[in-house]
């Protein structure tokens, strides 16, 4: 039966009641989780951003200025600003969701959840901290 | 404080072909009163038109949820005082069909239920000479805060996704599964993955997490679900690399 059905006694009509566009509105814990959802068409920038200076290095010197010259126009420097900050809360809040579908044994220990993320914390800190390390030197 | 708090109760009459509306019920403030205990007094003092469901008043048979001050909430466990001074508003939970005033149709739910098959599975039955199948505590902890789950839908009516997309089998229904796909005794994994790996199963779910914040009995269907998607990976990994090997 749906809720089309005409009302009789012993088949009464349902009320269904529709989920509103901006359902997301109502409560802070889903506008959080909408902010989260639209950093990942930031971290989709990032990827496609680290992609072109890739081309850009392997077409040579001319094009990776000419890249250059078009990133350090003030207002990319502020979208990236932007783009940093989406980031950051996209993978802060991924890495503090990891132990929700990780589970780690050892013997029968389960490794708790807050060493699960801080590992990735420290995976993190640690991967960042030697590209900073190979830029500084190189 | 104040003597009384004011109820104010979406009412549902189908037989009058109308919307819901609100109807307000003036009822006393005690202190040992939960919600479900108002609507008590309101069916038996007030009002006996109004419907709803309940049962053990004690959190344990998952009858009385229902959308408290916009929270899915079970009636039984809410007490008046701590939403004083009112007014409460009671509302049927959120995304489903309502029958009539605070009682919804609940089957969508029950049909997905038994859909994870959320029994033990074996492939094959060891004689009663063996004895039974043992299981550490260790192994038992593994899935025992799945089975803690009372269907009582409130993760139902937190999920937006399930609001959006009503054939998604939903948070209950998948911890459920989850529940008996880490236990040592079943043998139903790849069974239930068939069924639950589409994409009106646990791809559905895009981590809300208010499923899991909702549950009166402490249950992580978030967290199930999210094993479930790694588990899911891993399989369409290992089936890759071996039709490669092939």
């Amino acid at each position: 039966m749906d809720s089309s059905s005409e009302y009789s006694l012993h088949h009464p009509k349902w009320h269904r009641h529709r989920t509103p566009i901006f359902w997301w509105v109502k409560r802070w814990v889903y506008i959080c989780f909408i902010g989260r959802e639209m950093t990942s068409v930031a971290v989709a920038y990032c990827a496609v951003l680290l992609t072109m200076v890739y081309r850009a290095l392997q077409s040579g010197p001319e094009a990776y200025a000419a890249l250059m010259s078009l990133l350090s126009h003030p207002a990319i420097i502020v979208l990236h600003v932007f783009a940093l900050l989406a980031v950051l809360y996209h993978s802060i809040t991924w890495f503090n969701l990891s132990p929700k579908a990780m589970v780690f044994r050892l013997g029968r220990w389960r490794v708790p959840d807050l060493m699960i993320s801080g590992g990735n914390y420290a995976a993190w800190l640690l991967i960042s901290g030697v590209i900073a390390w190979a830029y500084a030197t190189g | 404080m104040p003597t009384n708090i004011t109820l104010e109760v979406l009412r549902y009459m189908p037989e009058d072909g109308g919307a819901p509306v609100f109807q307000e019920y003036e009822v006393p403030l005690r202190s040992d009163w939960v919600v479900l205990d108002a609507l008590n007094h309101v069916k038996d003092h007030i009002d006996g038109t109004l419907s709803y469901r309940w049962s053990c008043r004690m959190g344990v048979c998952g009858s009385c949820g229902m959308m408290v001050n916009g929270e899915p909430t079970l009636t039984c466990a809410a007490f008046l005082e701590s939403f004083a001074p009112g007014p409460i508003r009671v509302e049927p939970l959120a995304h489903f069909p309502v029958i009539r005033d605070l009682v919804v149709e609940g089957s969508d739910f029950m049909t997905k239920l038994k859909d994870v098959k959320p029994w033990v599975i074996r492939k094959e039955e060891k004689p009663l000479s063996e004895g039974e199948y043992r299981q550490t505590p260790e192994e038992l902890a593994d899935f025992k805060q799945y089975s803690m789950c009372i269907n009582c839908m409130l993760c139902y009516s937190a999920c937006p996704v399930y609001g959006l997309e009503p054939g998604f089998t939903g948070p209950a229904a998948l911890a459920l599964a989850q529940r008996y796909n880490l236990d040592n005794r079943d043998q139903g994994n790849e069974e239930r993955m068939e069924l639950l790996s589409n994409d009106e199963g646990i791809w559905s779910c895009t981590m809300v997490g208010e499923c899991s914040e909702v549950c009166p009995k402490g249950v992580d269907p978030a967290g199930a679900i999210q094993r479930y998607k790694l588990a899911g990976a891993a399989d369409w990994w290992k089936s890759l690399i071996t039709r490669k090997s092939k």
